[in-house]
């Protein structure tokens, strides 16, 4: 028996609305189609502020903060970037909540010494207005920008190693931190490849320790991202590797908190329902989103899905030691995310929504519709890949060679400079990140201005390496452009069903055809 | 090994070829000779004006044309000085770690329209390897008010950049440029790395169309 979110079509069924960037496109699906929807939203919790004061003062294999604490110690506090959650969250963020009642407990232990890092490890620097989103006008206002800022990878006297594994992993992390008496690390667990280990080990290091597991070699070895706890990720394994030296070495008190998959306002719920079920004023407010999205201009469309705060509910709260408390968060999690599938389809079909993790408040360029295609959306799996070996990965989205001048600085001439020269994932890394990683013209952007490391553009290729060796074909439907789906290994169709004829020509006799109805974000356990 | 080439006013320090002139007008035997010099640029403000618009070249000769009748001894003597009160206060805050960063990759040189003597002292600072700068021309100890050819600026500096990187073993398209000025484009488009820092506006919208990264260095 299927599981009541995963719908199977039939003639009569209508036709799906998908993401299409930041348009919304109705796909007519063929009989047969299995489609995925997301789990409905987790009840948050009652009272979020009793929830984070019981889980400091009831750790995971850990004393209480609190008895962690001594007058004249020195503590840092480090803090998920604005790469989670996806939108953002509306006011106040979860991270604000939890700071106001650490950072009271800190002053009521005599705890004045005090910095607050903005866990970005290469990612761009936080603009002062979306650091105030996530710590709040107040604590903002009392600590930033000398007490609180962002970390600086580059920064010449700001790293400092701390060990190396047995494998040879160099474990370099903020100085402040390392120097510091006590880290408290406050995560918000988005995706289950976030937390845990990765928390300080990857937010707080530089391009040394990337370099460890952020490579091709390491992203071939992955079987899913998304599936740290099977042991298959090898990702996850040399961070828990360098994590085990970072907590060896400091002294890491971590919260984590965990949100539901409410991405969107009441008024737009619809977006995550089946379409044969939709209320006639459901059915009337999908048909005028998706006619005005076609029709304003993209600045506006980006405004509208960008600039409005999701009303996340926080769903749970688990601190303590690193290791115990993300195993907490990470049954939270998956209790949001789950959706059981049985059988993995020879043609999996998505839309891919206007926003990724690295592209708050920017434009999705075309390297990033390859880590949602690749990287994300292909790996939004445990157990077994959504799609067969060799299968085909049809998506929806234009592929407009349009890039964020700043934000993506580095990423222009990477894709238009680096991907004519080759695709391979290996020959990128041993030719030219090395070289394109230290351009001071970058490093430089990425230090002052709010641009990404010039190394993240590799590492946004390599995202899409798993995906690239397990899928056969990619067909990118409503491209407006042919360059740059070419130039990302892509084929392109005008319509779905233009897309799977050509998917069924590679096919075997009556494929399985799945698709993910996504954004609200879920994850398949698949088994097969 | 790639080499960095660095304009330097407007792309490391926020002031430009008439402040440091301005210094050496002011700073006169006597005050009397400070006043005549000045009063003397000031009547020819217009066309200093409207070889800025018109050429950098025509600019920078007309500029250097206020130091005939200076002695070299005293351009020297007063370099220091006008290297610590004009250069140094100016530099952007971000400069220095920069060409820092620049030092990693190889050579750094300073390529300018700026006179030489003040340059050497402010590459010595940055820690810059190399200097490609204007030199005025001296004859019996004083300068004529005249440049020694090549005048650096315009498409002049691309061929002196050519120039040096041949000289020095440096492939090109492996070399970074830098600079704040649409003038410089034939600089910036002979090496493989290009970058503008504050840009004027038509520099800007070039490095928009060609994806050139754009630095914002903070004035100090």
């Amino acid at each position: 028996m299927t599981h009541p979110l995963v719908v199977t079509l039939d003639k009569k069924s209508a036709p799906r609305t998908i993401f299409a960037g930041d348009k919304l496109v109705e796909v007519s699906m063929p009989a047969g189609t299995r489609v995925i929807y997301p789990r409905p939203p987790l009840e948050p919790l009652k009272d979020v502020d009793a929830a984070i004061r019981y889980a400091i003062q009831h750790p995971e294999n850990s004393d209480p903060l609190h008895a962690k604490l001594r007058p004249g110690m020195k503590v840092v506090i480090a803090i998920d970037d604005v790469s989670v959650p996806l939108p953002s969250m509306r006011r106040p963020d979860v991270r604000e909540r939890v700071l106001t009642i650490v950072l009271q407990m800190l002053a009521d232990y005599g705890v004045e010494d005090v910095e607050m890092i903005i866990a970005t490890s290469v990612h761009r620097r936080m603009t002062a207005a979306e650091v105030r989103h996530i710590v709040g006008d107040k604590i903002f206002e009392a600590y930033w920008p000398k007490r609180l800022y962002n970390h600086d990878a580059e920064d010449p006297k700001g790293m400092k190693e701390v060990g190396t594994t047995e494998q040879g992993e160099v474990v370099e992390l903020n100085r402040k931190a390392v120097e510091s008496d006590l880290v408290i690390y406050v995560a918000v667990n988005f995706v289950p490849m976030s937390g845990g280990h990765k928390s300080v080990t990857v937010g707080l290091c530089g391009y040394k320790s990337l370099l460890a597991h952020h490579n091709p070699k390491t992203m071939r070895d992955c079987w899913s991202y998304m599936d740290p706890e099977s042991g298959k990720s090898a990702l996850a394994t040399s961070v828990n590797r360098m994590g085990k030296i970072t907590n060896a070495n400091l002294n890491v008190f971590t919260i984590e908190t965990t949100v539901n998959n409410r991405m969107f306002d009441r008024s737009l719920e619809w977006l995550g329902k089946n379409e044969d079920d939709l209320s006639s004023t459901e059915r009337a407010a999908q048909k005028a989103l998706t006619y005005t999205l076609s029709r304003v201009p993209q600045a506006a469309r980006q405004a509208i899905f960008q600039r409005v705060p999701a009303p996340y509910g926080v769903t749970g709260v688990f601190a303590g030691e690193t290791e115990a408390a993300h195993v907490k968060t990470m049954a939270r999690a998956y209790e949001q995310l789950l959706v059981p599938i049985r059988g993995q389809a020879d043609i999996l079909v998505t839309g891919i929504p206007f926003i990724s993790p690295y592209n708050v408040n920017s434009f999705l360029n075309p390297l990033l519709v390859q880590v949602m295609a690749q990287g994300y959306l292909f790996n939004l799996y445990r157990g077994a890949p959504m799609v067969k070996k060799g299968g085909t990965l049809i998506f929806t989205h234009p592929c407009t060679d349009q890039f964020d001048e700043e934000h993506h600085a580095p990423y222009i001439e990477f894709v238009h400079k680096l991907l004519p020269e080759t695709r391979d994932a290996m020959e990128l890394h041993k030719r030219y990140e090395r070289k394109f990683a230290s351009n001071p013209a970058y490093i430089q952007m990425y230090r002052t201005g709010n641009a990404y490391h010039p190394a993240h553009p590799f590492f946004m290729w390599y995202w899409g390496e798993a995906g690239r060796q397990h899928l056969g074909r990619v067909i990118a439907v409503g491209a407006d452009n042919e360059y740059i789906p070419k130039l990302l290994g892509y084929e392109t169709a005008r319509t779905m069903g233009e897309a799977l004829d050509m998917a069924r020509e590679t096919a075997p006799p009556s494929p399985e055809i799945t698709m993910l109805h996504t954004a609200p974000m879920f994850m398949a356990d698949v088994t097969v | 090994m790639p080499a960095s080439y660095f304009d330097v006013d407007g792309t490391l320090v926020a002031t430009n070829l008439l402040h440091p002139t301005l210094f050496y007008l002011a700073n006169q035997k006597t005050p009397l000779h400070s006043l005549s010099r000045i009063a003397s640029a000031l009547v020819r403000g217009p066309s200093l004006l409207a070889a800025e618009v018109w050429d950098r070249r025509l600019f920078n000769e007309a500029l250097f044309s206020l130091y005939a009748g200076m002695t070299e001894d005293r351009l020297l003597v007063l370099a220091d000085e006008a290297f610590d009160n004009v250069l140094r206060r100016s530099l952007f805050v971000e400069s220095k770690a920069l060409v820092a960063r620049c030092r990693e990759q190889g050579d750094v040189v300073l390529v300018s329209g700026a006179l030489d003597f003040l340059m050497t002292r402010l590459a010595a600072h940055l820690g810059a390897t190399g200097v490609i700068a204007n030199k005025l021309e001296i004859k019996d100890g004083v300068a004529t008010g005249r440049i020694v050819r090549p005048v650096v600026a315009g498409p002049e500096k691309a061929r002196l950049i050519r120039e040096h990187a041949a000289a020095h073993g440096h492939d090109l398209k492996d070399c970074f440029a830098y600079s704040d000025s649409y003038s410089d484009v034939p600089m910036l488009s002979v090496v493989g790395h290009p970058a503008v820092v504050n840009p004027d506006l038509r520099l800007g919208r070039l490095a928009k169309s060609y994806g050139w990264p754009v630095l914002a260095l903070t004035p100090s």
